[in-house]
């Protein structure tokens, strides 16, 4: 799937609050629980299911934090991955709004 | 440390109400003997009101949202209460006795992704819990609503308070929830009518019996720990506090007002009045609350308990001092570890007082 094509969403399974700059995030089908860190939250918060990650790691992360555009696609690749593999995130190469969070 | 410890600790160090336990109404359908509510509506907050106090808990930090009661499906809106908390991403947990609850109910309970439903089981025996709640065929009920939310996969826990009536029966219980395949968790504290009325106490168990408790494999991992003889206080111990109650917690009636804890009624304020943020920071009695470190307690401070004990600031507070010790506390750490703590000694007595009033009636007619 070409990378500028994932579209993210947050899942509707899950329960999320910031604290002190930092998303907590807990999946209350299997009760895992992350803490994700300022750059991490500003993907989870922009993960609509409309905005693909490429967009969301061009638009939101690099301009608000120094980070090399290549390294951050990666790392947000990597995010992804980790995130949708425990049902936090949903992903898809179609725009996901319907699925989007509550 | 767990990472949810971690994010306990920074909550309570940074004063974010992290948790709330919220009561969205007292009337219930059953009538249960050790109840501490009075289950009369006398103006419980509408549709509308506790809408706006779930918004204002989402700004305040609020991620662990216990909604309790009463029964909460005595509410006709409870589901839309539910939805309106899940759309703003709380963790939901929900209180219940279960008799409510259909399969159809349960369905929508998994959809609405509510991490974990609390259903109250007194016993094993339909005869014994029925007379405990009052309501004929309420185990039945509760057995089935256990059922259905067990088959959608939704995190069940089966909760019990020991008292009199079914002090027999905890074993027969937790045999029952391993045979649902549903935790079990087992709670020896009957605590006073919201009012002040104490006569519900006289359900407590005697004393004695909590040894047996304590030092059962099943429901204490690491029993010879738990039960050590405490170790004289550090000053780290002294400078703690009781609990999370004011901290990182709170507790909404459904009438609006707020409170430290379930078990703590000490008037905050009253989230009909102002806003609940306003009540959090500004409240004297809240702030009160959070000042008082384990070096101020009246008694306790000298207790050789006071680093592993219980106390409950609530139930001192009930007892009349929120600073002195809480008695059923001091018999559970008297009864845990067999050491007497600075409250007995200061009263002179070598064993906690009973109780259990010398002549009791009790109240359930309930077979052997």
């Amino acid at each position: 799937m070409p990378e500028n094509c994932i579209y993210i969403a947050r899942s509707s399974a899950i329960a999320a609050r910031a604290l002190a700059g930092e998303m907590m995030v807990m999946n209350s089908a299997d009760s895992t629980f992350f803490t994700l860190n300022e750059v991490a939250t500003a993907i989870f918060q922009a993960a609509d299911g409309r905005t693909t990650l490429e967009e969301i790691v061009r638009e939101k992360i690099c301009r608000q934090f120094d980070v090399d555009p290549a390294q951050a696609q990666a790392d947000a690749e990597q995010f992804v991955t980790e995130l949708s593999g425990h049902g936090i995130l949903l992903v898809s190469d179609r725009p996901l709004a319907g699925e989007a969070s509550r | 440390m767990s990472l949810m410890s971690e994010v306990g600790q920074k909550a309570f160090n940074l004063g974010v109400p992290l948790a709330v336990h919220f009561d969205v109404t007292y009337r219930c359908n059953e009538r249960c003997v050790h109840c501490y509510l009075d289950h009369d509506d006398h103006g419980e907050m509408t549709t509308a009101e506790i809408k706006g106090v779930l918004d204002q808990l989402a700004e305040a930090g609020v991620f662990f949202l216990t909604l309790s009661g009463g029964e909460v499906f005595m509410r006709r809106d409870f589901f839309e209460i539910v939805e309106y908390a899940r759309r703003l991403l709380f963790n939901v947990k929900i209180k219940t006795n279960g008799v409510m609850i259909d399969e159809e109910g349960a369905k929508r309970i998994r959809k609405l992704g509510v991490d974990t439903i609390q259903i109250s089981l007194y016993s094993h025996r339909p005869e014994v819990h029925d007379a405990i709640t009052k309501l004929p065929h309420s185990f039945e009920r509760t057995l089935r609503a256990i059922r259905f939310l067990h088959q959608q996969g939704l995190r069940v826990t089966i909760a019990n308070v020991l008292m009199t009536a079914n002090s027999s029966d905890q074993g027969g219980v937790q045999e029952l929830a391993a045979e649902l395949g549903v935790p079990y968790t087992l709670d020896p504290t009957i605590t006073p009518m919201m009012d002040g009325d104490t006569s519900v106490l006289s359900l407590r168990i005697p004393g004695e019996e909590l040894p047996g408790i304590f030092r059962n494999p099943a429901l204490v991992a690491n029993q010879e720990e738990f039960c050590a003889p405490p170790q004289p206080p550090s000053d780290e111990d002294l400078a703690g506090y009781s609990c999370s109650a004011g901290h990182s917690f709170c507790y909404i009636s459904p009438y609006g007002e707020v409170f430290p804890c379930v078990q703590f009624p000490l008037p905050t304020g009253n989230i009909r009045q102002q806003k609940f943020l306003d009540i959090w920071n500004l409240s004297p009695a809240l702030q009160e609350v959070r000042s008082i470190q384990a070096r101020d307690l009246a008694v306790c401070s000298s207790c050789s308990h006071v680093g592993s004990c219980s106390r409950c600031p609530g139930l001192a507070y009930m007892e009349g001092n929120m600073r002195g010790p809480s008695s059923a506390d001091c018999e559970k750490s008297f009864y845990r570890t067999g050491v007497p703590t600075a409250n007995m000694l200061q009263q002179g007595l070598s064993k906690p007082r009973t109780t259990v009033p010398l002549i009791q009636i009790r109240p359930l007619a309930v077979p052997a």
